[in-house]
């Protein structure tokens, strides 16, 4: 009932067993610690409170915006969520959202619950919250300009999350599998950037005490910028050196003469993800997707600007 | 919008809905580890597990092909294994040229697509039975019985109970968003993309406010009634001998399939 899938849901029966193990362990850990941590500084207030939250990611994300001939974007949340409550108690919300989205809709299975919870509510959460952590006294502008590049590159790193977990479990072809999810959700990241700066704006606007010094989110400890940009920085990195390694699955499509002529999306905006005058290198690769970050990035302060200044 | 409007659950008398919400969720995971572990293409196998799907169906009394109508949910994501088609080295079944790439589909890589397809495909299934014979809140229920963290269940119940509430507050944001769109026929309303998103992003924290202000009332009337963090439930959950001897059986048949699947 009004109720939309999403690409970044893995169904069951993709990922392999001991992929989707590996997964619910390293969510099941960060989950335990962000339990200890909310019991600690939360009292019973907030588990109210994240109930009701976690039901208005839910109920955020029907609220869609037509784009071209009937698509539609709208909002996943994790950004916004850890930005507004504080990492732990978005992460919380996150899985929240997620299980009942694997349970009563099966968007997203069981058994691969555990992954979809990190791709999509602890990495998401972790790049929100220490992005914008590290701006947090800046001036408004920046502050939403940097949630913005975050609510981005943490739609991409759920992506490329998703894009090595279904590589792992053999479900899909490296080459094609990072280029095409990245590609997509590069532009299914902007609809999220520029939901989460116009949210996050309008909450700046109306109720700056829910953001501002001794609220939630200016809690949580500020070790959070680090562990959100090294995050930021390994999707970066990662992201190309995963595409341009020859390994054994790649080798094995060259072979094949599948991906000799350069198999690539359509949709990209810089091609392959490299550079031309860098050539076919990481390092390229790498190149060009700190550009398309400092242009996302260059977007969105102009249009923070422009928010600002209507406003 | 009713307060049950997002649940999935069939109201019927059968042996299936009176089992302890604990035994369906244990026989669902782990059904869905068994056709993960099922090798490509044990056809056997897939059929056993198919069977099972096709009792727990009937004897629901939803009817044998109730799930089977509700499981294309999955389908779209087949195209994300697409690839495996190419890229498993093998038998060349056919060959074709779409645009500039030489395509080549494999027996191997086939057989591979094919497996993934029907694993996720019974899975899938067994999910969306397990919500049609189980209340939601039951379903919470057993997580809570099943050791999951009370913080995490008791999160979600209020989801469950707020969702239905803060939906009818977007579908107001939503009516409110149409009536001041207006436009002649033929002509656009509003303005591009950029305009568009920035009203559903206003629309989106205005949502917040709201849902914030109304966990600060929800959490007074609650304080009210003596809440004091916990919740509590009237219904017992006790495990039946019924309820030992389905998982035994379950249990049993599922181990069976593995075997034939190995053989």
């Amino acid at each position: 009932m009004h109720y939309s899938p999403e690409p970044l849901h893995i169904p069951d029966g993709f990922l392999s067993l001991a992929v989707s193990i590996v997964c619910w362990v390293i969510s099941a850990i960060v989950i335990g610690m962000a339990i200890s941590r909310t019991n600690k500084s939360l009292g019973e207030k907030q588990i109210p409170l994240m109930g009701v939250m976690a039901a208005f990611i839910f109920a955020a994300q029907m609220i869609n915006f037509p784009v071209l001939g009937g698509t539609s974007g709208h909002m996943l949340g994790g950004a916004l969520a850890s930005i507004v409550l504080g990492p732990w108690a978005g992460m919380l919300v996150m899985t929240a959202v997620i299980a009942v989205q694997a349970l009563l809709f099966q968007d997203g299975g069981l058994l691969v619950m555990g992954a979809n919870i990190m791709n999509m509510g602890l990495v998401t959460a972790a790049i929100g919250y220490g992005l914008y952590r590290s701006v947090s006294s800046q001036s408004r502008g920046v502050k939403l300009a940097v949630a913005g590049v975050a609510a981005w590159l943490s739609v991409m790193a759920g992506a490329l999350l998703t894009s090595l977990q279904l590589w792992l479990s053999g479900t899909s072809e490296l080459t094609v599998v990072i280029p095409a999810m990245l590609g997509v959700h590069a532009l299914i990241g902007l609809g999220e950037a520029l939901i989460t700066v116009s949210a996050l704006g309008f909450i700046l606007q109306t109720r700056p005490d829910l953001l501002g010094d001794g609220s939630d989110s200016a809690k949580a400890s500020r070790n959070w910028v680090y562990v959100g940009w090294a995050v930021a920085l390994v999707v970066v990195l990662l992201s190309p050196l995963a595409s341009a390694d020859p390994d054994g699955l790649e080798r094995v499509a060259i072979d094949m003469g599948f991906i000799d002529t350069g198999l690539s999306a359509p949709y990209e905006i810089i091609p392959d993800y490299t550079l031309p005058f860098l050539g076919e290198t990481p390092i390229s690769t790498i190149a060009a997707g700190v550009i398309g970050a400092v242009v996302v990035g260059a977007i969105l302060v102009l249009l923070g600007r422009g928010m600002k200044a209507k406003s | 919008m009713h307060f049950d409007a997002f649940d999935r659950y069939h109201e019927k008398e059968s042996f299936i809905h009176h089992l302890d919400p604990r035994v369906k969720v244990v026989i669902t995971v782990i059904f869905i580890i068994s056709n993960v572990l099922l090798p490509d293409g044990a056809w056997l196998a897939f059929g056993m597990a198919w069977l099972l799907l096709l009792a727990a169906n009937g004897y629901s009394r939803l009817g044998l092909g109730y799930t089977l109508k509700r499981s294309l949910i999955a389908l779209p994501f087949a195209l994300i294994a697409i690839t495996v088609l190419f890229s498993i080295p093998g038998k060349s079944l056919y060959e074709f040229q779409l645009l500039m790439w030489k395509l080549t589909i494999t027996d191997a890589g086939l057989l591979r697509f094919e497996s993934i397809l029907i694993r996720s495909w019974l899975s899938v299934q067994m999910a969306i039975l397990l919500v049609a014979v189980t209340r939601f809140p039951d379903l919470i229920h057993a997580l809570e019985h099943l050791k999951v963290p009370a913080i995490l269940t008791t999160i979600i119940s209020f989801l469950y109970r707020y969702l239905f509430v803060l939906t009818d507050e977007v579908f107001r944001l939503i009516r409110a968003r149409e009536s001041r769109s207006a436009a002649a026929t033929g002509a656009r309303s509003g303005g591009g993309v950029l305009w568009r998103a920035r009203v559903a992003g206003n629309m989106a924290g205005q949502l917040f406010l709201r849902s914030y202000e109304r966990s600060d009332r929800i959490y007074n009337a609650m304080t009210a009634r003596g809440y004091s963090g916990h919740l509590y439930t009237l219904n017992p959950h006790e495990m039946k001998s019924n309820d030992y001897f389905t998982t035994a059986l379950a249990i049993a048949f599922i181990f069976m399939t593995q075997i034939l699947g190995r053989l």
